[in-house]
């Protein structure tokens, strides 16, 4: 088994980052135009890299497959940003970022990244605000906080219901700037479909122009993935379209090895599936949850409207079970709970439906201090269910949104690749085994502001890799394998169309590696998602032709990856043997049905390497909790 | 929820490539009143891939109105009938059994067509990289709460900055001006007191380009604002206007 080095800094965790800033190698200013980056991925992990690496003097080559680098799923985060500015005088503070974050994972995420992250959150607010960002203010002009799971202080900052858009298009405007000034080389419409290894160094990228579909090569010094998460397994999840997993799991394929891959977040606030035809689910922000009260009825089958349940005939569970956090509880266990009272028949009308429901806060606050602060998220639920939020309560289901797993990185963001780093959700670095709200905006752009610029600099020099040319053997074979399997693709002319696959992983991957699992299912998955897979490349129909704009191709190309993770998240979770956040197994719970950890044999990180398809080498990195003492978490 | 399936006609645009000539195809569907407009193209590119046809080529990725990667011209509007929403979020619920629904690419000389539905916006990036933004490197700026942001400005700088960059105004102007989008920008930045020391610059640097990139001049018909699904205001041209009018007589010699 292969030793993985994480490379924390010695010393104490508050004094870590900055003696670990210290020590590292610096490059000298006129040094840095002699080094090439490649990054790929635009969202904020992406963009914001870019930027600051540009800033630096590097130069930068950045590739997204949309059409604008606005356009990448971070745009789409609702709820807001957390930092430890303590601005609410609640007794935020560094460390206790810090700490319900390690909670939050329940203790399955590396104490000193988490660190890091908390103690750059500040520079974060303060970075996005000097950009422009319109944050939300309070009357006298300061800056205005909310709260959401998992935390008892207010320390997530917002911009109405479109936080993600808004740090993107600051971290998006930075990037421009650098593009202007020639710092930064931006190829839109290029989807990254190969990792280019030479000596066991990341040397390069294959794309294909998604227009014209020519497959090209692009070497650099080093190469930065921040290519998002990978939720859309599930077919169904609140990801955008075109999220995937191919950029990392090529690199994977390619020897980076891959962390956690079962932990996902299913998130309790989503409205429920309508129908066969769904293409997509839609999340309702979590920050309804600090006015909305979460309830069903106490009836089975209760066929009832839910203006006809009388008070006393409602159970609000979530406050019932956990009245400290009530309806703020983190994601993982709300979702749970709602399972929970759909799978006893106590859901809306016995269906895959909760009820989240505002009249208490209408009644409290009036109804324009509720539109104020959710108004655009009840318009979009009216649009969708052509019902009145206001007047009738919100149905609600749990839905894929959110993958803690990714590329294994040690402390600097490095993959066990030296070369290729690892940023934003296509890392697993600081969420554990869950990831709290308002979380996930935070971790990009520390990595990609306040942590990359650092760490990269310090690889360029101590590594001392060389830029090849793209005539390099490794550069010909990359690019030739790929020109076969899209010929494969194109040739095999079944009668099974690429959706049709994917929805059938997607109920795979709902029904067996989803909000509860267990061994007898997990085997299952794991044999079904191989037969699937061989049914993919018999018998699966792709129109068009390899140069030429083929979006039946692109999509082609990543289902036949999500046939390979699949497998490789229930194999993940078959071997952990515990209950541990967003990863539930059912032999493996309290008698009170909580998540049950093994703190004895699974206080580590699982990192997988690939040997070929359905077959794979799982290694260990084990987790200190030096600071954070392991215990139950409890949010009662 | 789901009532009875709606028959529709659908005439959608089909075009190879930016050098072909398009035309209208003709396809018949029956969709629940519960889908989305988008699910529905979904529905029919899976039925033509099935039978080994090419599907049509469209954009999105969101669909959830935010990312502003979706556009259709539906019945000759811009994201369609309904106000205030995308083309993601246009549910078939409000169309009628046996309705005849024409759906085009957005049509501007600055947004060529790539094929079908999917139109290349690069113009509108082009003018962001001349001066949307704030010219400060990472690190070294004040704490957040430093300069104190009246609530209403604040408020007012946010609603430009809903802007979704999709480009709808531009397909419903009739000169394919990008004033809207252009404007929604420098007034983001002309209200803030971040956005002061390059205001006037910016303005300059962004409507060059603006004019390079082919879109044409604004003569305040106000269609603009009548399809922006976001409801961005047209008094951020006015803002824009007094802006550029402004940099015109202060600066002496800034080269834009
Ligand atoms: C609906 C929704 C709401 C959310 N709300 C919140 C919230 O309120 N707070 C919070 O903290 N988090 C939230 N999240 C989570 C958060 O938005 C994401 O985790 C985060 O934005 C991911 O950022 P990223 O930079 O890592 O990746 P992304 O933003 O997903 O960017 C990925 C980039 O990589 C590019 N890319 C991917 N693959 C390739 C390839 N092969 N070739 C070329 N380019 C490629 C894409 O084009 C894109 O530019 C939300 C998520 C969802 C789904
Ligand atoms: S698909 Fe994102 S706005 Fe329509």
């Amino acid at each position: 088994m292969a030793v993985l080095n994480s490379k924390i800094p010695e010393g104490n965790i508050s004094e870590k980052w900055t003696n670990h800033k210290f020590n590292m190698k610096l490059v000298n200013p006129a040094n840095k135009r002699k080094y090439d980056i490649i990054v790929v991925g635009t969202g904020l992990a992406g963009a914001s890299a870019a930027a600051t690496l540009a800033e630096l003097g590097y130069n930068v080559h950045a590739y997204t497959f949309h059409d604008s680098a606005r356009r990448a799923h971070s745009i789409a985060a609702q709820g807001g940003i957390n930092a430890a500015k303590n601005y609410q005088n609640d007794g935020d503070s560094v460390y206790r970022l810090f700490y319900d974050t390690v909670k939050g994972g329940d203790f399955r995420a590396r104490e000193a990244n988490v660190h890091r992250l908390a103690e750059v959150s500040n520079n974060i607010i303060d970075q996005c605000v000097a950009q422009g960002v319109p944050f939300a203010r309070e009357y006298g002009g300061l800056l205005d906080n909310r709260s959401f799971g998992g935390a008892q202080v207010s320390r997530t900052f917002y911009a109405r219901g479109q936080t993600g858009q808004q740090l993107l298009l600051g971290a998006y405007s930075a990037m421009n700037r650098q593009v202007g000034l020639g710092k930064i080389k931006l190829h839109t419409r290029k989807e990254m479909v190969e990792l280019v290894v030479v000596n066991g160094k990341a040397a390069g990228i294959i794309t294909r122009d998604l227009v014209s579909g020519a497959i090209e090569k692009h070497s650099a010094h080093a190469v930065v993935l921040a290519t998002g998460g990978y939720a859309n397994v599930y077919f169904l999840s609140t990801n955008a379209m075109n999220c995937n997993v191919t950029a990392i799991w090529r690199a994977h394929k390619k020897g980076a090895y891959f962390a956690n891959p079962c932990y996902t977040q299913i998130h309790p606030t989503c409205l429920p599936v309508h129908g066969e035809h769904q293409s997509k689910l839609t999340l309702m922000s979590e920050s309804l949850r600090n006015d909305g009260r979460v309830w069903v009825s106490k009836k089975k089958n209760d066929m009832r409207a839910p203006a006809d349940i009388p008070e006393d005939e409602r159970d609000y569970y979530l406050e019932r079970k956990y009245p400290s956090f009530g309806n703020l509880s983190p994601r993982d266990i709300s979702s749970r709970s709602a399972k929970e009272v759909v799978d006893e028949g106590r859901g809306v009308k016995g269906g895959e439906a909760v009820y989240l429901d505002f009249e208490d806060a209408i009644k409290r606050l009036g109804k324009k201090a509720i539109e104020e602060k959710y108004g655009n998220l009840f318009e979009m639920y009216e649009t969708i269910t052509g019902e009145n939020p206001y007047t009738v309560p919100m149905q609600i289901y749990p839905a894929p949104h959110y993958t803690m797993g990714g590329l294994w990185v040690d402390y600097n963001l490095m993959s066990n690749l030296p070369g290729l780093f690892v940023l934003g959700e296509a890392n697993f670095s600081d969420h554990g085994a869950n990831r709290l709200g308002a979380s996930a905006l935070m971790q990009g752009l520390a990595d990609g502001y306040f942590v990359i610029p650092y760490t990269i600099g310090n690889y360029l020099v101590a590594d001392k890799p060389e830029k090849h040319s793209t005539d390099h053997k490794e550069f010909e074979e990359a690019s030739n394998s790929i020109k076969e399997i899209t010929a494969k693709l194109l040739s095999t002319n079944g009668d099974k169309t690429v959706d049709e696959i994917h929805k059938k992983l997607g109920r795979i991957m709902w029904n067996k590696v989803g909000m509860a699992r267990n061994e007898k299912g997990l085997n299952e998955a794991i044999n079904e998602i191989a037969e699937l897979r061989d049914e993919f490349w018999k018998s699966v129909k792709v129109t068009g032709q390899a140069e030429e704009l083929n979006q039946n191709l692109e999509r082609a190309g990543r289902v036949a990856d999500y046939l390979e993770l699949g497998e490789l998240m229930a194999r993940d979770a078959l071997n952990r043997k515990e209950s541990c956040g967003g990863h539930f197994r059912e032999e493996y719970q309290t008698e009170e049905g909580e998540a049950l950890r093994d703190d004895e044999n699974f206080t580590h990180v699982a990192a997988w390497e690939f040997e070929k398809a359905g077959k794979w080498n799982r290694h260990t990195e084990e987790l200190n909790f030096e600071y954070v003492k392991l215990a139950t978490r409890s949010y009662k | 929820m789901s009532a009875e399936n709606l028959k529709l006609k659908l005439k959608i645009w089909r075009q190879k490539g930016p050098n072909s000539a398009g035309s209208f195809s003709k396809y018949e569907v029956a969709v629940s009143p519960d889908t989305s407009f988008l699910e529905m193209l979904d529905e029919l590119n899976d039925s033509l891939e099935r039978k080994g046809e090419i599907p049509i080529a469209f954009e999105s990725d969101c669909r959830e109105g935010i990312c502003g990667a979706c556009g259709l011209v539906i019945n000759g509007q811009p994201h369609g009938p309904v106000p205030l929403i995308t083309t993601c979020q246009l549910h078939m619920r409000n169309f009628k059994n046996g309705d005849t629904i024409w759906i085009e690419p957005f049509r501007a000389k600055a947004f060529p067509v790539l094929k079908d539905l999917m139109v290349d916006r690069t113009g509108f990036e082009k003018i962001q990289q001349a001066g949307g933004f704030i010219s400060i490197n990472t690190g070294g700026v004040p704490d957040a709460n430093e300069i104190a942001i009246p609530k209403d400005i604040s408020s007012l700088a946010m609603d430009a900055a809903a802007c979704i960059g999709c480009g709808a105004c531009v397909a419903a102007c009739k000169n394919a001006s990008a004033m809207l989008f252009v404007s929604a920008k420098v007034s983001q930045y002309a209200l803030l007191p971040q956005g002061q020391p390059e205001r006037y610059e910016r303005v300059q640097k962004m409507v060059k380009v603006m004019d390079e990139q082919g879109f044409g001049s604004c003569t305040n018909t106000y269609a603009c604002e009548a399809e922006c699904p976001k409801g961005i205001s047209v008094t951020n041209i006015a803002r824009m206007n007094r802006d550029y009018m402004k940099a015109k007589i202060i600066s002496k010699n800034v080269e834009v």
